[in-house]
């Protein structure tokens, strides 16, 4: 749930300048809310306890919400900022469309809406998870971490990694080795998917006083931190592939990748910025590029390993 | 003054109630199909019967048999 991604444009009722439905549905970020939901999924499925169809798809249903509406509670608190910036400024409340308090209504009501069904369709576990998430997301990164330090997007990842545990958490009622490493494949991933976006993309957080890597530290040290980054997340993505929930499929595609990220992650740190404005970034964009294939074909290999029990098929 | 059956923000206003409209005929679906999967998911409707507030000897007495039974063997 980073703001690295930009929210769908709606463009207001030219009839009547009225806010229309789907000025609303902006609030609540539908694009982050895709990964939510195929993250969440593939946490849901691949624990080993069946859920009924519709439970399944009433949790994944609050989970999105969930996410929605602290998507719409971010709005309301950085709508100052979201005016300023060139990528944000379109979004309802700078535009105009919609009021503050109205984002706020509907984060506050949309996040307790969420929270209680999924109490009620599935367990105590899940539902406090959901809360958390929205708790983090909404004050600890919106409100305090963002504007505060350039580790902001380390710490905020956190609230994007929380989905496939509460689809584990629907499924087990507890929380596992398994859903904490897949959380923490998301946790570590963000980072340098992140900062390889901040190297090629001239932002304009600086004017806005978000304070991002890039510009307070330097970018030498942003090509530090997205190796080391990277150097943790290897043995994190690779080692689900020993959990119950990995298997020979999930592990071979995950060296693969994971040997892949880590010559896209050294290559970048091997260089300079003079050499790579000489070639427009096309190392650091290709890393950006591949970051975005690597969660999903991971989370994808993990719901192969699980067809393949389901058709028995076991292989550890 | 003649009343006016449709007022100017009914249609202003129009995808907006619908949307909502839409919602929460989602949210209703969403409640009853829940109440009808835990209810079918209760397992033996049987042990519920007992609570009807009508007597119900048979159920009763294969209670205090299965109690009996349960006491025994501890």
């Amino acid at each position: 749930m980073t703001d690295a991604t930009s929210m769908t444009d709606v463009a207001p009722d030219a009839r009547t300048g009225e806010a229309q439905f789907g000025d609303y549905f902006a609030l609540l970020k539908p694009r982050v809310m895709s990964l939510v939901v195929f993250t969440a999924l593939v946490g849901l499925i691949v624990a080993p306890l069946p859920v009924h169809p519709f439970i399944g798809f009433v949790a994944i249903l609050c989970i999105a919400v969930g996410a929605g509406a602290s998507g719409a509670l971010n709005m309301w608190w950085d709508a100052d900022i979201d005016k300023v910036m060139k990528r944000t400024a379109k979004r309802p409340i700078p535009a105009g469309k919609v009021e503050p308090g109205e984002a706020l209504g509907v984060g506050l009501a949309l996040s307790g809406f969420s929270i209680v069904l999924l109490w009620l369709a599935t367990n105590a576990l899940a539902a406090g998870l959901l809360a958390f998430t929205i708790f983090f997301y909404a004050v600890v990164y919106s409100m305090w971490l963002k504007r505060a330090t350039p580790q902001n997007i380390v710490i905020g990842g956190a609230a994007g990694a929380f989905p496939p545990m509460i689809g584990w958490a629907v499924a087990t009622g507890g929380v596992s080795l398994e859903s904490a490493l897949m959380f923490a494949l998301i946790f570590m991933w963000t980072p340098p998917h992140f900062w390889a976006l901040a190297l090629f993309v001239r932002t304009d957080y600086g004017d806005a006083g978000v304070p991002m890597l890039t510009e307070t530290h330097g970018r030498r040290v942003t090509r530090h931190h997205i190796l080391a980054y990277t150097l943790l997340l290897v043995p994190v993505a690779v080692g689900i592939g020993f959990t119950s929930i990995g298997g020979p499929v999930y592990l071979a595609l995950s060296v693969a990748l994971n040997a892949r990220f880590l010559w896209g992650a050294w290559q970048v740190w091997r260089r300079d910025d003079a050499q790579a404005e000489a070639d427009n970034y096309a190392t650091e964009k290709w890393l950006f590029r591949i970051s975005l294939s690597y969660l999903f074909l991971h989370f994808g290999a993990l719901l192969v390993e699980a067809a393949l029990r389901a058709a028995g098929w076991s292989f550890f | 003054m003649a009343i006016r059956v449709e007022h100017e923000l009914h249609g202003r206003r129009r995808g907006r109630n619908t949307g909502v409209g839409l919602v929460l005929v989602g949210l209703v679906a969403i409640v009853f199909g829940l109440t009808v999967v835990k209810v079918l998911n209760l397992g033996d409707i049987q042990e519920f019967e007992r609570f009807d507030h009508v007597a119900r000897p048979a159920l009763e007495a294969a209670a205090t048999e299965a109690e009996a039974n349960g006491g025994a063997s501890e």
